[in-house]
């Protein structure tokens, strides 16, 4: 095994009295793709913060390519791509001139970075934009843009903050396919999301945060496996009777979870569980089999939804 | 790649540590660039408004009130006394202008310099790299002022060259002191508080008149405040006074960068690295 490039060691960021990370462990290997998933406060940011290099851990261990963060803060961030949650581009720069100035801050020389510059626009399909300005662009080729930038110095490491909140989802699947390029250009992508569909989509890796504390970590795959059905049958009898009905459900499927919308039922076999339902004389007004996903890990381990 | 090769003991190399990355040009370049294309239109505005009131004031006013006698005794034309004094305002003007609202909304709404140091830069590239720019902005208006000047006869001496340097230890005070106190304000009624401090300091700073006119208390007053320090000081050169007492209207500025770059780099620090 390669030495990782991210080592946390019970990682604690206090504010105040207030544990935003409260004691977390993780290692990424080199080329890997690692997530953090979790709803809104659970600790991703600060974390991602902390390993850019941009602030200091309240307590634990942290080393980013080696290196611990609170001493060499300027070499790592060298090294580092960072795409945060909102858009910071240069908005008194045009599309082109945000990467080249950019490129100026990490001292490269000028001719490496115009290079660079248009390379990146091709990657991310801008570069009929390349004389833009920024307000110009739409929300999905601003992300774009963003992490073209953030790839300007060739990092090792690219740190991506909710890298799709916010846009449409067409221009979701664009940045993933880009994203997954990257991935697929060995380069290690640190991602932070609540969408259990991008985490599926581009992590090989990720642990699930709560309040600032691991709940579980492996593969996608695996963590469905470990917490979770199969599939999963969703009804819904109307936000009434839900409730009521959820009574008259026990001991279907292995597992029951009552939302205030509808009602979740795990099993191997969605179908057959609603051939039970409907035999035992109720009717759903509507009926959907899935194959579980990251969002029932996260209810499983923590009784609540991520996005709420 | 595991990323020892980074450790070249850099960081013990670097006096100011995690602060200084030696890299304020590319923060300075960065500016030139925005200029460049958005907001030049704004910067040469600001050139004409000194020019403004020299006309209206110097040679309009001026025709009223003749000469006028300075502090050292010497007899000048008004507008050759006001002119210096405006020079001085202008400097102040440029820097404050690029130091607090420029600052303000690249803090505020831009998010421009948590981009920044996301990057290799350190707050301190970023402080001095705005303030350079504040500073070269100061020197191209008062460069041009001082050939008005010259043009209108109102240098009285050879010294008048050193107005420029004095110029730009003006408005690298401001600046600094501008970005300062910027980097606390979080609201637009706290900027509004700046330009309510700079008002009278522009009006009362001996910039029309000389500081006799006032009682004895409120000579003090304003005496401690920057601004009278840099028209006494712009006016002893271009009226060809010049006295070792200058020297504590240098330190005076000196003290303003100083304690303007500390505060900013801290703050910055504390803001954008917690």
């Amino acid at each position: 095994m390669p030495e990782p490039v991210i080592v946390a060691q019970n990682l604690v960021k206090k504010y105040k009295d207030f544990a935003a990370v409260d004691g977390i462990s993780f290692e990424v290997a080199p080329g890997e793709s690692f997530g953090l998933l979790g709803p809104n406060g659970a600790g991703k940011s600060t974390t991602m913060r902390m390993v850019g290099g941009v602030s200091t851990r309240t307590g634990g261990d942290l080393r980013i390519l080696g290196l611990d963060p609170n001493r060499y803060g300027p070499e790592i961030r060298s090294r580092l791509g960072v795409v945060p949650q909102a858009d910071n581009l240069d908005t008194e720069l045009r599309v082109r001139e945000n990467l080249l100035v950019y490129g100026r801050y990490f001292g490269l020389p000028r001719a490496q970075v115009a290079r660079r510059a248009d390379e990146l626009l091709a990657f991310a399909q801008l570069e009929d934009k390349a004389k833009s300005k920024v307000d110009a662009l739409s929300g999905g080729m601003k992300r774009r843009l963003t992490i073209a930038r953030a790839l300007i110095n060739d990092p090792s490491i690219l740190l991506l903050d909710e890298p799709t909140t916010g846009l449409d989802p067409q221009a979701r699947h664009i940045l993933w396919d880009r994203l997954f390029r990257l991935k697929e250009q060995g380069t290690t992508l640190l991602l932070t999301t609540h969408y259990m569909d991008e985490a599926e989509q581009l992590c090989d890796r990720l642990v699930v945060i709560d309040k600032g504390v691991i709940m579980a970590e492996g593969a996608p795959a695996e963590l469905i496996r470990t917490y979770s059905s199969r599939e999963v049958l969703e009804v819904r009898f109307g936000s009434e009777l839900n409730a009521d009905v959820a009574g008259r459900l026990k001991g279907m499927g292995d597992r029951i979870e009552v939302l205030p919308d509808r009602i979740l039922i795990y099993s191997e076999n969605g179908e057959s569980e609603l051939v039970r339902i409907v035999d035992a004389g109720l009717t759903p007004i509507t009926s959907l089999v899935r194959r579980s996903s990251l969002e029932d890990v996260f209810l499983r381990l923590t009784g609540r939804t991520l996005i709420e | 790649m595991t990323g020892t090769d980074l450790r070249t003991d850099a960081a013990a190399s670097r006096p100011l540590g995690a602060l200084y990355a030696g890299n304020a040009r590319s923060v300075m370049l960065r500016g030139w660039q925005a200029t460049r294309s958005t907001n030049w239109l704004v910067v040469v505005s600001g050139f004409f408004e000194p020019i403004f009131y020299l006309l209206s004031m110097g040679l309009g006013l001026g025709a009223l009130v003749g000469t006028i006698t300075t502090e050292s005794g010497q007899e000048v034309p008004y507008a050759a006394f006001i002119a210096p004094a405006l020079l001085a305002v202008a400097a102040m003007n440029g820097a404050i202008y690029d130091s607090t609202w420029n600052v303000f909304f690249k803090m505020q709404f831009a998010k421009l310099y948590e981009g920044m140091l996301a990057t290799s830069l350190g707050p301190l590239d970023v402080a001095l790299g705005e303030i350079s720019l504040a500073l070269l902005r100061g020197a191209l208006y008062a460069t041009g002022f001082l050939v008005v000047m010259q043009a209108l006869g109102l240098n009285l001496s050879w010294w008048a060259l050193l107005a420029l340097p004095a110029v730009l230890l003006i408005a690298f005070g401001f600046a600094s002191v501008g970005m300062a106190v910027t980097s606390f304000m979080k609201t637009f009624q706290q900027m509004d508080w700046i330009n309510f401090l700079l008002l009278p300091m522009f009006l009362f700073s001996a910039t029309f008149y000389p500081l006799s006119v006032y009682p004895q208390p409120i000579q003090y007053l304003i005496q401690a405040l920057p601004l009278w320090h840099g028209v006494e000081l712009v006016r002893g050169l271009t009226t060809g006074q010049v006295d070792a007492g200058m020297l504590w209207h240098v330190l005076y500025y000196l003290v303003m960068i100083l304690l303007g770059l500390v505060f900013t780099t801290r703050r910055l620090r504390t803001l954008f690295l917690d």
